[in-house]
């Protein structure tokens, strides 16, 4: 690890003035940002602390409906938060599915949409990575691409975005509230994510210095809680990223969908919401033609990066089951395994 | 704001109190509980948030010691593998794990151990093994001790109901 100034910030604005500077990062929990660290991925020369700013750990209700989740609160808080896990079971499900306990209990929810891809490319230093140094070249293509992107990939950059929590957020309108140096501002969580393009080492509209204080959902999100799951293929049962994941949210009325939400996961540079999928479904009879049909929408424009063409097929499957899942309804409590796209009873 | 040259912190370790001065901002909490303070209970597997070996309780609740910076926890609690038994009365979690044959080569046993003490304490799997083995999975045993290992933690949860009920009769 490489050494660098720390900074323990007290107030949001000394946090933003501090970590304005080049080399500088913040550092919540830091069970990312270390983990790079000591892998020579990143070397940020100025750590800003900022687990001691105050008012920025609590799960609040806002006036006109919705939550505001502040950028400190831990990953566990949430997904066990009894009133937040009621609205937004698919957000909670998510949480839970994501990373272990131990982790669950540091991570925070900013950190949480912070976190780097996974990519081995981008982790291994002696590898070429457009990421990690601009024009450097991405090795990943050619090379071992199972888990990589099949929709907005670049040349440049084929990597996928690790994060469960933000694909159910993203199905929901999830909205970031962020300060910085010219003052607050809100940016919807579907745009705060960017595809690499030509510039794959920018990935979140972020500038310098600019912190996530909070994120919020809006009140229309609860509307879809008897409604809403998340599942996630991954390669052994717990404590694994997403091979690819799902986020469902129906509203039904006198046997129809009223409105759709689909999002995926494991599939792209960014949390991917799948706006046509949702087209297909609004007003239309909830049932497997139907999410099929949803599915198809969803991945027109996929195409594999490398040896991952599975991964198309394997999304459009999990997408109708977890539609499915939606349609039958939230469980009352937890699954056991949270996120599982197998039948609970195979382990009973 | 602090930008201190030499960085201090204050921690609470297993009830007792440490004031340290660190010339380094680099160290984990793991470094510091091993190399500096001398509780190698903790142990380094993965030192990347992989394994589990190193779980320790911060203000109660279980973390991997690998991926916390030591100087960000100025002012927090810290339980480990030491601070558990009370003289020679093993805690009933380290009671059940060689009452189950928990382990084998023991490496990994304090993590299992305190992430099983932080189980407990969350208290959402109840007695289930499934949601056991799932609250347990950020705790690696290259040994293959699972079964016993759930079956430890099942046994010390239902024991310190009941003697936490008895207390309260």
């Amino acid at each position: 690890m490489n050494r660098f100034d720390y900074v323990r910030a007290s107030t949001v604005a000394e946090a933003v003035a501090a970590a304005s500077a080049p080399g500088a990062a913040y550092l919540a929990a830091g069970t990312n940002l270390l983990d790079l660290m000591k892998g020579g991925v990143t070397r940020p020369t100025r750590l800003v602390d900022v687990t001691h700013l105050p008012d920025l750990d609590r799960i609040e209700r806002l006036p006109e409906g919705g939550f505001r989740v502040g950028a400190l609160v831990r990953n566990s808080d949430l997904a066990y938060d009894s009133g937040f896990a009621r609205a937004h079971p698919s957000v909670a499900e998510a949480l839970l599915s994501g990373a272990s306990a131990q982790l669950r209990n540091a991570a925070t929810v900013a950190g949480n949409l912070m976190q780097r891809t996974r990519c081995p490319y981008f982790y291994d230093p002696a590898s070429a990575c457009n990421k990690r140094q601009p024009g450097a070249g991405c090795e990943a293509q050619g090379g071992e691409t199972r888990l990589h992107a099949v929709l907005g990939w670049s040349e440049h950059c084929i990597a996928t975005h690790p994060s469960d929590f933000c694909v159910p957020l993203v199905a929901l309108d999830a909205v970031v509230e962020i300060a910085g140096r010219d003052g607050p501002r809100t940016v919807p969580l579907e745009a705060f994510h960017r595809l690499p393009d030509d510039a794959p080492e920018r990935e979140t509209v972020l500038e310098p210095g600019e912190l996530i204080v909070a994120v919020r959902l809006p009140d229309e999100a609860a509307a879809f809680s008897g409604h809403s799951r998340y599942l996630k293929i991954r390669d052994r049962t717990s404590y694994a990223f997403a091979v690819v994941s799902a986020a469902a949210s129906l509203r039904l009325d006198q046997g129809r969908i009223a409105e759709g939400r689909l999002a995926l996961g494991g599939v792209a540079l960014k949390p991917w919401r799948a706006r046509e999928a949702e087209r297909v479904l609004a007003g239309a009879e909830p049932n497997e033609t139907t999410f099929r049909q949803a599915a198809d929408a969803a991945l027109a424009s996929a195409k594999p990066s490398g040896d991952n063409a599975f991964k198309i097929e394997l999304a459009r499957r999990l997408i109708v089951r977890t539609l499915v899942r939606a349609a039958a309804g939230t469980p009352e409590r937890m699954p056991a395994l949270p996120a599982s796209a197998f039948e609970e009873t195979l382990h009973a | 704001m602090e930008a201190p040259s030499s960085l201090s912190l204050s921690l609470s370790i297993n009830g007792t109190r440490h004031d340290i001065a660190l010339d380094d901002p680099r160290v984990t909490l793991l470094d510091l509980l091993r190399e500096r303070l001398g509780l190698t209970g903790s142990k380094k597997g993965c030192d990347r948030g992989q394994c589990g070996a190193c779980t320790v309780l911060v203000n109660g609740r279980r973390v991997n010691s690998c991926l916390s910076l030591a100087v960000s926890l100025d002012g927090a609690e810290i339980t480990t593998i030491e601070g558990l038994a009370q003289g020679d009365a093993l805690h009933p979690v380290q009671a059940a794990f060689i009452a189950h044959d928990g382990f084998q080569c023991g490496f990994c046993t304090p993590g299992q151990i305190m992430s099983a003490v932080g189980l407990i304490r969350e208290g959402h799997a109840g007695d289930d093994p499934e949601r056991v083995r799932e609250a347990m999975s950020g705790n690696l045993c290259r040994c293959g001790a699972y079964i016993g290992i759930t079956q430890a933690v099942l046994d010390a949860q239902a024991k310190m109901a009941s003697e936490q009920q008895g207390e309260a009769a």
